[in-house]
């Protein structure tokens, strides 16, 4: 039942690098002339949900994202995860499993057939991308580990070394950054494990050379730079909450009728337009998820 | 003669300040136009001009403290001007948020104003520089007499206003907000010292009625 499709966006809508570096140029010289211009015409534009998903150019999906372990920054992770080595790469898979083990990233990615997965990526700031992933489907790696019946989470580990992650040299979140997802969660056909980035090596700043993308969660959720994952019969803690709990929940599920305490998720900015747009309930993918919620108080477990 | 090169060289001095306050604007609109404002420009305005606004009206609150310390009566003719730049980054800051990134979106507006605590004290903060940027004039000066000091004291709460906005606007890094309040609160407390203290030698300051425009009393804030 793999849907192999990936919703919504199809790869031949990517963007040629040559037209959104014109789109860029552009965009810095409408947004101080289209003040005057537009403010008629912008209220009665109204927008149709997931209208106009364009991915987002190489360029800003490098160079904006948060990788706090290497600055709380949008552009410290491009500038500063270059110092990062991503070779040898090891991933510890621990916990309720059959074959618990220390795995070679060559290893872990044998035989996975990687695909490209468009997805949109929901901050929980209030912007969003549209990103074209290369990956394959979690599961297809979780099932190779053959979790027991006593696996009901998986938590997430993101690398900890001070010396080439500068932003673990201060406090500023508990080191290191863990996140977690329920079983159904983790097995889920849209859970990406992503290994690439517009058909190129994935960026260090992005994550290399392995993470998670979830994305009917905001982005906090997709841990990166993965070096172990452990299968736990309780829920895992996951860094955000520890650091804020009324904040930052496990479950962080794109939800624009559940605003952050300290401003409001029913709109957002996608890089690159002028225009907020609105929040969509699972960011779009409430077709393919919501039933994994079903009966559960949204507002409670945010 | 001495008193005209005195005149002439804070001539340039304001001259120059004045070009210092517009170079923050300047490299903003330059790096706007050429694309240099990273992946979200409008976020990356509201930030820089925020930033601006505070730093500019912490170092106009800082003209006071020093002009005692040194016993340089000459800063407090820049005072002004570095305040009304300081309203002036803000005004930009709040324009930014209201008419580009909210896009004059009442609704939301509205109801962040009223919901969200750090865009509640930031807005408040604005509206209260508002009334002391209209009465900075000499004139207004004159004309409120011995309650302009009072007024324009207020001033501290619309900088800590500005600052709280800034601490309760940020994720999880605070460094940056509170280099802001620790410079606020020390210079809170050097209006504290008795003046005989700091400044042992220096004359009373005369009467804030009959002072020249580019002068102002030394109590104001």
């Amino acid at each position: 039942m793999l849907i192999r499709r990936a919703p919504d966006l199809a790869s031949s809508e990517i963007t040629p690098e040559s037209s959104y570096l014109n789109r860029r140029s552009f965009m810095a010289a409408a947004s101080f002339a289209a003040l005057d211009l537009a403010w008629p015409a912008a209220r009665r534009r109204a927008r149709a949900p997931g209208d106009g998903d364009k991915p987002n150019s190489y360029e800003d999906i490098t160079h904006y994202n948060n990788y706090y372990e290497f600055g709380t920054g949008k552009e410290d992770p491009a500038e500063y995860a270059g110092q990062l080595h991503t070779t040898p790469w090891k991933v510890q898979v621990a916990g309720e499993v059959a074959k618990p083990g220390n795995y070679d990233l060559d290893d872990l990615l044998h035989g996975q057939t990687i695909e490209e997965r468009v997805y949109r990526h929901r901050c929980v700031e209030a912007w969003s991308m549209v990103i074209p992933w290369n990956g394959f489907p979690l599961r297809n790696l979780i099932n190779r580990f053959q979790p027991s019946s006593r696996a009901k989470f998986v938590e997430f580990t993101t690398l900890l070394r001070p010396s080439e992650m500068p932003g673990q040299r201060s406090d500023v979140l508990p080191w290191p950054y863990v996140e977690g997802l329920r079983m159904d969660e983790a097995m889920h056909p849209l859970t990406l494990v992503v290994t690439g980035l517009y058909g190129r090596a994935l960026p260090n700043q992005n994550g290399a050379p392995l993470r998670i993308h979830v994305p009917w969660k905001y982005g906090f959720k997709s841990a990166k730079g993965l070096v172990r994952i452990r299968f736990t019969e309780t829920q895992p803690s996951n860094t955000w909450n520890v650091a804020a709990p009324n904040e930052y929940g496990f479950y962080a599920n794109v939800n624009p009728d559940v605003d952050h305490p300290r401003w409001s998720q029913a709109r957002e900015r996608r890089i690159g337009e002028f225009f907020r747009r609105p929040t969509l309930m699972f960011n779009g993918y409430g077709d393919q998820v919501a039933s994994l919620y079903g009966g559960m108080d949204l507002r409670r477990f945010f | 003669m001495p008193a005209i090169g005195a005149r002439a060289w804070r001539r340039t001095a304001r001259a120059l300040l004045f070009l210092a306050c517009l170079a923050p604007l300047g490299v903003l609109l330059a790096d706007g136009l050429g694309g240099r404002l990273g992946a979200d420009p409008i976020r990356a305005t509201e930030l820089r001009t925020g930033i601006w606004g505070l730093t500019i009206l912490v170092v106009t609150l800082a003209i006071t403290p020093l002009r005692r310390l040194t016993g340089w009566n000459v800063l407090g003719g820049y005072r002004r001007m570095l305040g009304l730049f300081a309203f002036a980054y803000i005004t930009l800051h709040f324009l930014t948020w209201f008419g580009v990134d909210q896009f004059f979106a009442i609704r939301y507006i509205g109801k962040d104003i009223v919901k969200r605590p750090y865009i509640t004290v930031g807005f408040a903060s604005f509206l209260l520089m508002i009334p002391l940027a209209f009465t900075s004039s000499a004139a207004m000066v004159r004309r409120l007499g011995k309650r302009w000091a009072p007024l324009h004291s207020l001033v501290y709460l619309a900088a800590l206003g500005g600052i709280v906005h800034f601490v309760w606007e940020v994720k999880a890094d605070l460094s940056e907000p509170t280099r802001y309040a620790l410079v606020l609160v020390g210079l809170l407390l050097l209006r504290f010292v008795p003046r005989r203290l700091v400044r042992p030698r220096a004359a009373r300051p005369v009467a804030a009625a009959v002072l020249p425009p580019s002068v102002e009393p030394t109590r104001a804030a």
